[in-house]
Parts: C-alpha cells; sequence; structure tokens
C-alpha cells in the first residue's frame, strides 16, 4: 500500500514539475506577453495543483491535507485575477510588447 | 554532492542573479518586480538556515510590503524615471565602485569563513528558561519577553517613521488624506480578489498570530498579512486611506508601544524591575501585548504605504 | 560547504553588489532598492551566526534570529521614509536625481536641502 501511495506522490509531483518546466520555457519563448500569460498560468494552476496531489497522501493529519488545498486554492485565485489585470493593461496600452 | 547540495547552490545563484537584476534592469519597475522575487527566493534560503520566522517575515514585509511601496511610488514618480535614464555615471566612477563592493563583499566573505563553528550562542539559556514564559516558540520568548526592550524601542521607530512621513505633508493638505493607492473603476477581477482574498487573508493572519505562541508565526507576520490586507482593500478603492487626524487611526498607530510601556511599568511595580513578568501570568501578559502589537503593525505598515496626506481635510 | 556557509557568502555577495548599486545608480528609488539589497545581505550574515550557534536541541541561536524580524521591520519603515522624501522632492522641483551636477532645475538652495 506504501508503495502505491509513494509511486502515487512521485508520478504527481514529477507531472507538476513537468508542467512548471514547460511554463517556463513557454514564459521565455512565447512571442508576446499574452501568450506568455498563457503559459504562465498554466504552470501555476496545474503544476502546482499536481505537486500539491502529490503531497496529499504524505500529510500527517487531515488539518495538513486542508492547508495544501487551501495553499492550492488561494495560487488560483490570486493568479487568475493578475492573469485577468495583465491582460487588460494590456488591451488598454493597444500593444502586445 | 547530494542533491540537496546542488539545490542549495541552485538557490544561492538563483537569488544572486535575481538581485544583479534589480540592479542592472533598465526600467525602475522591471527592478522592482526583480526585488520582489528576490524577496521570494530568499525567503526559501532562511527556511534552509532553520528560521522559518524570519522567512514568514522576508516574504510579507521585505519582499510584499516593500514591493507594494515601491511600486505605488514608482507610479507616482512616472515620467521623471525617462529623464534621468540619461544621465549615466562615469566609467571611472563605476570602476572604483565595484572595485569598493567587491574589497567589500571580500572583506565580509572572509570574516563568514574565519566565524567560529559551534559560535557563542545563548540557545542554552533558551531552552532553560524557555518553560518559564509558558511559549513554545523560543524567537517568540526573545522579542516579546528576554529582549522586549529591543521590540518596544522598535515599535517606536515605526511610530517615528509615520510621524516622518507625515511631516512632509505641505500645509495645505495637513489632516487631510492620503492619495488613493489604486485607480479609479478599479476591474472586476479586483474586486472578486478583493472581496474573496480578504476574509480568508484575515482568517490566515489570526491563526498566524495565534500559533506563533508555540509555532512558527507572531505578531510581526500576521501583522504584515493583515497590512496586506488593507492595503487590497483601499487598491480595490472598497475603502480610502484615513485622514491623518483620525482618532482611531492614532490610537490604533500608538496603542502597541502604549500597551509595551504600561506592561513594562506593571512589571516595575508588581516584580520588581522594569518588563518583569509576574510568575506564572508570563504567558497570557505575552500574548495581551502581541494583541496589540498586531494591531499597530496591521495599522502602520498600509499608513507608510500611503504616504503624506495629498488631500485637504473636509471637516 | 554547509548551507549557513553558502548562503553566508551569498549575504557578502549581495552586500557588494547593493553598494554597487547604492552608489552607480542615479535615481533615488533605485538606490532604496540597492539599499535594501545591502540590509538583506547584513540580514543573512547575521542569520548564519544564529545557525553556529545551534545548540541544547534548537538548530539555530533565537536572539540573533528575533534581531532580523526587528530588523526586516525597521528597515521597511527607513524605507517608506526616503520615499516619501523623493517624492515630496519630486513635488516640489520637479526633479527626482539626487545629482549635483544639473542644479539649474533647483528653484532655490533651499529646495536642495529639503
Amino acid at each position: 500500500m506504501s508503495v502505491a501511495l509513494d509511486l502515487f506522490s512521485i508520478v504527481a509531483i514529477a507531472a507538476g514539475a513537468f508542467f512548471f518546466f514547460a511554463g517556463s520555457v513557454g514564459l521565455l519563448r512565447f512571442p508576446d506577453s499574452l501568450t506568455r500569460l498563457h503559459a504562465l498560468s498554466k504552470a501555476d494552476n496545474l503544476g502546482l495543483g499536481l505537486v500539491v496531489l502529490g503531497l496529499l497522501p504524505r500529510v500527517a493529519s487531515l488539518l495538513d491535507a486542508l492547508k495544501l488545498v487551501a495553499i492550492w486554492a488561494l495560487v488560483l485565485l490570486s493568479g487568475a485575477a493578475s492573469a485577468q489585470l495583465i491582460g487588460r493593461a494590456l488591451r488598454r496600452r493597444g500593444g502586445d510588447e | 554532492m547530494s542533491v540537496l547540495q546542488i539545490l542549495d547552490v541552485g538557490l544561492a545563484l538563483l537569488v544572486l542573479a535575481v538581485a544583479v537584476w534589480t540592479i542592472a534592469a533598465r526600467e525602475i519597475f522591471g527592478a522592482v518586480v526583480g526585488y520582489v522575487a528576490y524577496g521570494l527566493l530568499l525567503s526559501l534560503v532562511w527556511i534552509r538556515l532553520f528560521a522559518p520566522d524570519v522567512a514568514l517575515t522576508e516574504a510579507a514585509i521585505g519582499s510584499g510590503v516593500t514591493g507594494v511601496l515601491l511600486v505605488t511610488s514608482g507610479a507616482r514618480l512616472k515620467g521623471a524615471g525617462k529623464a534621468s535614464a540619461a544621465a549615466k555615471p562615469s566609467l571611472s566612477l563605476r570602476l572604483s565602485a565595484a572595485a569598493l563592493s567587491l574589497l567589500a563583499a571580500a572583506a565580509l566573505a572572509g570574516v563568514i569563513l574565519a566565524l567560529p563553528d559551534p559560535g557563542p550562542t545563548l540557545a542554552p539559556e533558551a531552552r532553560q528558561h524557555l518553560a518559564a514564559t509558558g511559549l513554545g516558540n523560543p524567537v517568540t520568548a526573545v522579542l516579546i519577553a528576554w529582549r522586549s526592550f529591543d521590540t518596544m524601542l522598535e515599535k517606536i521607530v515605526l511610530a517615528l517613521a509615520v510621524v516622518g512621513v507625515w511631516s512632509v505633508a505641505s500645509d495645505l493638505y495637513w489632516g487631510g488624506a492620503p492619495a488613493p493607492l489604486g485607480r479609479a473603476n478599479p476591474q472586476g477581477a479586483l474586486l472578486l480578489l478583493e472581496q474573496t482574498l480578504v476574509p480568508l487573508g484575515i482568517l490566515v493572519g489570526v491563526h498566524i498570530f495565534w500559533v506563533g505562541a508555540d509555532a512558527p508565526g507572531g505578531a510581526f507576520q500576521a501583522g504584515a498579512i493583515l497590512a496586506a490586507m488593507w492595503m487590497i482593500v483601499m487598491i480595490a478603492r472598497v475603502s480610502e486611506p484615513p485622514p491623518v487626524n483620525s482618532r482611531w487611526l492614532r490610537l490604533a498607530l500608538v496603542a502597541g508601544p502604549a500597551v509595551f510601556i504600561v506592561a513594562g511599568l506593571a512589571g516595575l511595580g508588581m516584580a520588581g524591575y522594569f518588563f518583569a513578568y509576574p510568575d506564572g501570568f508570563a504567558k497570557p501578559i505575552i500574548l495581551f501585548i502581541e494583541a496589540f502589537m498586531l494591531l499597530t503593525i496591521a495599522a502602520t505598515l498600509p499608513v507608510l504605504v500611503a504616504g503624506p496626506p495629498r488631500r485637504s481635510f473636509r471637516p | 560547504m554547509t548551507p549557513s556557509t553558502l548562503a553566508g557568502l551569498v549575504g557578502a555577495a549581495l552586500v557588494g553588489l547593493g553598494l554597487y548599486g547604492l552608489i552607480v545608480n542615479p535615481q533615488p528609488l533605485r538606490k532604496i532598492l540597492a539599499f535594501n539589497l545591502i540590509g538583506s545581505g547584513v540580514f543573512l550574515v547575521f542569520g548564519i551566526v544564529a545557525r553556529k550557534g545551534a545548540a541544547a536541541g534548537f538548530p539555530f541561536d533565537p536572539v540573533p534570529q528575533a534581531m532580523v524580524i526587528t530588523g526586516i521591520v525597521v528597515a521597511f519603515a527607513a524605507s517608506a521614509l526616503a520615499v516619501a522624501l523623493i517624492l515630496r522632492l519630486h513635488e516640489e522641483t520637479g526633479q527626482v536625481l539626487l545629482d549635483e551636477e544639473n542644479p539649474a532645475s533647483l528653484p532655490t538652495q533651499e529646495g536642495a536641502g529639503k
């Protein structure tokens, strides 16, 4: 049982790390701000979500698990809001720098 | 080299690279964003030094609140930055500055490598007397019990900083309110963030304050989180910075140091010397002082960010 | 090399970087940033003093750590005061450089002193 849980953690965290990697590559390589924003928010939301999912079987108590999920939810919230704000600011400026 | 060592070296290089970026970035905004990222990376270094309390403070105040301060003031200085970019220092000045900086860094590095290991420490004393305070977190015990005089003076420094910031106001605006922090007509996303994040943030702040007695956390970190929540409310223009002559604001600004001084004097009366906490009552007294410190920090940081009054006083 | 020595060397390098930025950057806001870099470098050096004081079951000496926490708050207060002075200088004189090479933009000698 514990081997299966370990395996689950490894797979989920590795997948999360892959999303962070892909998001960082997108941030560096994509041509304009909007597509870079897209890459970044995917990395944040999915990558961190998978890392949290992988860590869940390893927590000591239910409260710790709730804290981990709350951290993910807060990052989702602030990430979505700031991506929206940056996107609006870009459109207002009318540029695609 | 183990994996952890490789990660340590990578983290150190990353911190230095982002620090170079904040010095070398062409635009002020880029430099400030770099500084915020730098603060967050630095708090990871603090975790590696077994200092979670410092890591929380660095992330919340060193990176977060300082970042808001520099972004808002950079926006207020907008346009002025362009002209100054032309005035670059001469090559000889840059070379001599580089030589001086290298010398300072090398001297400091030499001192660090020569430090005795294990060094002089007060940790055994802390272990011995921790039980008497009723606390589980030695850093909180140092802050509010053993070196409470330092912490009280630090609160007074915060109050003096507010006096300093307010005193650069022009006479015209004295008694009025600072300029608003955000733009007019805030966007929906910002309002949504304000409505959802602020209640949660207040909950997290109170939690961090409460667990600070026994675990990493405490009045400083929790105060910074509450201050951030108030600043989000002001940036979303749901409330405006209060006028500097408002009575409740001034009370909140001095509550922390005032309660601290009163507790110190009470110690003089009850147990014989300034800041002596009577046996058995240390923990409730410490939590009482901390609660007012929390209020003062949560009020002071946004007031410092909002700056001097810029609108005339309307009675 | 232990993690704490590494962090101390990073702190030394940060002090050097900050000092360079403080001297070379003409914009006062950038000078504040550089000054904060020096500050955090000094805090890191303090942090390794705390780490090397590990004893009695604590992995650190709590006294230097507590001083770093108060130090971070005081550094913020100093930055806020400096920013307020810069903004006021800008309002009063329209300039943002602390540079004596172009005194023409200052209305009076008094304005420079503010």
